[in-house]
């Protein structure tokens, strides 16, 4: 009970805020074109929602940041651990990751078109390169810090070179892959929103632009607020695992 | 001993080489015989390679110049038969204690059920029964301590090599896990090499103590220290504390040398 009304008071700021949403747009504030009222905005989403156009387009982008994003992980993953361990590699590829870093992944979304079109492919390659630094970059600092004495522990109780790899220096580099993998679920929402806004034929970012385009704010505010909450909630059940599987740190 | 020694530390040089800066030589000439199930303590200052030589026995590091011969057959990498024990435990601490000691079993083969039981009865040996599936990060360091030496034990090894294991607990968990060390021992016996720079501890422990000198580290005597250990009163009998002050006389002369040197040169500890 006291652990609920405390989740009720920190989200307090929310109620406020939609609050004096509704109240600025009812009473003249603004426009309603500018800002329609949250009323008319959650009506337009309960018609989305009905006539499917929410759903359809919302998994078409699910499916796109999911792909780009278990490609990143699986990729960054395997790359940064790789890097840590073995020199040649670090070598080869750090450079390539320092270049690759600053720039602005977004104006890669031109470039991926040309290579892979309109449709799902490009989104995917987009999300998958942006969010692949962030996860290799975590799995390289996290592998190196793993410890010397543990390896050394498992090489004597029987584990060969390479299986110390997946026995210890995976999970030593854990935390800071795991962190890593945070930075790259929000990417992935950036990136997605802002490549379908571009060019696409369907997903959040298509339908935002979209309704806009035809002067329908209410609806637009709708995928807006959707999209939102799903970044929050993504995240937030994303703590909630990574908290389980680093249990066995010191509380 | 000659023939029959177990392991045979044959004229070994170390060169330790720094990321930055000049090379240091670690162990210089270092030659040492031990027997089979014998206790053999290393004593010496800190800095004096001591852990070092632990190290190339255990395999970790590679034998560059001279020979270290376990049953007669040239050390290349770290094995089975050889099991170590840190003075920071080196537990997986994504791992109970339960966890920690099955992995050693699981890599040795051994089928699921008698790994299981394996696993138990070394709980119980080290007395941590009912922390099976605590993580390291919830034990003290004692508790922490057991688990790592239940763990190499669990596996056999023929050859326990223990580097400062006791270096981090304190005075009164440190004494108590000598007795049980020594109690453990005597139940199946291994031959150990035990790095320490605690005098006593080595005294009370060990067959026999290689006293080893400063930077490079030579072994510079080695001393008989056979007592009945089954009676922890032995550390107020007269004949121990001679024994200790001697050994203590040798090594204060290395440890004032090292700390000479080391105001001399800010080298780091290979």
């Amino acid at each position: 009970m006291n652990e609920t009304g405390n989740a009720l008071l920190r989200y307090l700021p929310l109620v406020l805020l939609a609050i004096a949403w509704e109240a600025v747009s009812r009473f003249g504030l603004v426009s309603s074109s500018a800002l329609p009222s949250l009323s008319d905005v959650v009506r337009a989403w309960i018609d989305l929602v009905k006539d499917g156009e929410l759903i359809t387009n919302g998994l078409a982008s699910l499916y796109r940041a999911a792909a780009g994003l278990a490609l990143s992980i699986a990729l960054g993953s395997v790359l940064g651990i790789f890097m840590a361990w073995w020199r040649p590699v670090n070598v080869l590829i750090s450079p390539i990751v320092e270049i690759f870093y600053p720039l602005p992944k977004s104006a890669l979304i031109p470039v991926t078109v040309i290579w892979l079109g309109f449709g799902d492919g490009s989104k995917i390659l987009l999300i998958f390169l942006g969010c692949m630094l962030p996860v290799t970059i975590g799995a390289f600092n996290g592998a190196r810090s793993s410890e010397q004495v543990l390896v050394w522990s498992a090489r004597c109780m029987g584990a060969s070179r390479l299986r110390t790899l997946w026995d210890v220096v995976l999970p030593s580099a854990m935390p800071e892959l795991l962190n890593g993998i945070r930075t790259a679920l929000a990417l992935s929402f950036i990136l997605l929103v802002s490549s379908e806004l571009i060019v696409a034929q369907k997903g959040f970012g298509f339908l935002i632009g979209f309704l806009g385009a035809n002067g329908n704010y209410d609806a637009m505010y709708a995928v807006v607020l959707t999209v939102a909450f799903l970044g929050f909630a993504a995240d937030r059940i994303y703590l909630l695992i990574t908290e389980r599987a680093l249990a066995w740190r010191a509380s | 001993m000659a023939p029959s020694a177990q392991i045979v530390i044959n004229r070994v040089n170390h060169l330790y080489r720094p990321q930055h800066g000049r090379d240091v030589l670690a162990l210089d000439q270092v030659s040492l015989e031990v027997g089979n199930r014998e206790f053999v303590a290393l004593l010496g200052p800190s800095g004096c390679g001591k852990s070092t030589l632990l190290y190339l026995i255990g395999g970790f590091l590679p034998v560059e110049t001279g020979t270290i011969l376990i049953d007669g057959k040239k050390v290349t990498g770290p094995g089975p038969d050889r099991g170590i024990v840190f003075q920071h435990f080196a537990l997986f601490p994504w791992k109970t204690v339960r966890g920690n000691i099955l992995y050693g079993l699981e890599r040795q083969g051994m089928p699921k059920a008698e790994r299981e039981k394996r696993t138990m009865d070394f709980i119980e040996l080290v007395g941590l029964a009912g922390f099976e599936d605590s993580y390291p990060s919830q034990l003290s360091g004692g508790m922490k301590q057991r688990t790592a030496i239940a763990r190499t034990l669990a596996i056999d090894p023929k050859i326990l090599l223990m580097d400062e294991p006791f270096g981090a607990l304190d005075a009164q968990t440190r004494g108590l896990m000598q007795s049980e060390l020594l109690r453990i021992w005597q139940r199946t016996p291994k031959t150990v090499i035990f790095v320490t720079h605690d005098v006593q501890e080595a005294v009370y422990l060990a067959d026999r103590v290689a006293v080893m000198s400063a930077r490079p580290g030579r072994i510079k005597t080695i001393v008989e220290t056979k007592f009945d250990k089954d009676n922890r009163d032995i550390l107020k009998s007269k004949l121990f504390v001679e024994k200790v002050d001697e050994i203590w006389n040798l090594v204060k002369e290395e440890a004032i040398k090292a700390q000479q040197k080391r105001s001399f040169s800010q080298e780091a500890e290979p």
